[in-house]
């Protein structure tokens, strides 16, 4: 099974047309297969709140939005997630990198991993963890999910997910 | 002039048009001057009027005016990149720049200082960048609506408060009375 493209396929299956992306070596293939997918206008932010931002904007001007972020984010938008997203009562779905799970090789990156869970449960934000390929089949469950609640919807994705990082 | 000074101003010329409106007095000031279905008002969140903007001209054909603040946009600068490579001729960035963050108590910010946010926004790909004195605002605003080219302009001004409740409306009563606007 190839990951990017069901994913985007799901996106698109769901009229997700608005998405934007903050980078992660993890995410890469998946942010290439949206970059070209004619149904999905593909807006690159520099920081996730500003993705936020874009997003909240997109959904009221009658789009679906989604952001693809890395777990780190997480602790970028808090004040976002609480004082937009979720005040104005707005769906989100946030594919987000889970980075310093296992088979991660940067130690730092677990530092904001072992915050991320407990940061979105205090948010109670509804979470799905993928961890094996398998996982990705509840994608499309998800999104559905996420724009009948008009809730953020965090879905982490690990390594394992990605099949690791090639060398390990 | 003060910022409350333009938004009554430019109330009539912005009355008609989608408008963003930055978080804080900026969007209690357009609240009582001129409340609108068409207005979203910001309760929190500083710094995503511009982007919250974008992403709605980039989402449907109305012109949408987001109103933000110096100190605001010097909190989300990458928003200005963004805005450069992402045109949308349907979007006009107003920063009111009166030089100093009014809602908190009127300190200074650096776009008052040695910072020009015109020179930043240019440098970031910005086509249509116009500087201007609160008193010239009008016609310049009414004329990039009219251009239909994506434009930002910084309204330079004098920092200063009036004294003005809080919005009390909802904040899901806003949002949805402005999608309704927005799709009408």
């Amino acid at each position: 099974m190839n990951i990017d493209k069901k994913i985007t396929d799901d996106l698109v299956a769901n009229d997700i047309s608005f998405v934007t992306t903050v980078p992660c070596k993890q995410l890469a293939g998946v942010i290439d297969e949206i970059d070209a997918r004619d149904e999905i206008f593909h807006i690159p932010s520099n920081k996730e709140d500003e993705g936020m931002g874009l997003c909240a904007g997109a959904f009221m001007g009658g789009k679906r939005p989604a952001i693809i972020m890395q777990n780190t984010a997480i602790g970028v938008t808090i004040n976002t997630l609480a004082t937009l997203i979720q005040y104005y009562r707005m769906p989100l779905p946030m594919l987000i990198s889970y980075r310093g799970e296992l088979r991660e090789p940067v130690a730092c990156q677990v530092e904001m991993a072992v915050h991320t869970k407990a940061l979105l449960a205090e948010m109670k934000i509804p979470t799905y963890h993928f961890h094996h390929q398998s996982d990705v089949e509840e994608f499309d469950a998800i999104l559905k999910y996420t724009f009948m609640c008009n809730k953020p919807v965090a879905i982490l994705t690990d390594a394992n997910f990605w099949g690791g990082y090639g060398d390990q | 002039m003060i910022r409350s000074e333009i938004l009554r101003e430019i109330a009539p010329i912005i009355r008609d048009q989608l408008v963003v409106c930055n978080i804080g007095l900026p969007s209690q000031e357009l609240h009582m001057i001129d409340d609108q279905p068409t207005n979203f008002y910001m309760l929190g969140t500083m710094g995503l009027s511009s982007s919250i903007g974008l992403g709605l001209a980039l989402s449907q054909d109305k012109t949408v005016i987001s109103i933000d603040g110096d100190g605001s946009v010097l909190t989300n600068l990458g928003t200005l990149p963004t805005i450069a490579n992402n045109v949308a001729d349907n979007y006009i960035l107003l920063i009111i720049d009166n030089g100093s963050y009014g809602s908190t108590g009127d300190q200074p910010t650096y776009a008052g200082k040695k910072t020009s946010l015109t020179a930043v926004a240019k440098a970031c790909g910005c086509e249509n960048v116009i500087e201007v004195q609160d008193k010239d605002l009008g016609p310049v605003l009414q004329s990039a609506i009219d251009s239909k080219k994506m434009t930002v302009i910084v309204c330079k001004c004098d920092s200063g408060n009036i004294k003005l409740p809080v919005i009390t409306m909802d904040p899901v009563v806003i949002r949805d009375r402005f999608m309704k606007a927005v799709a009408s």
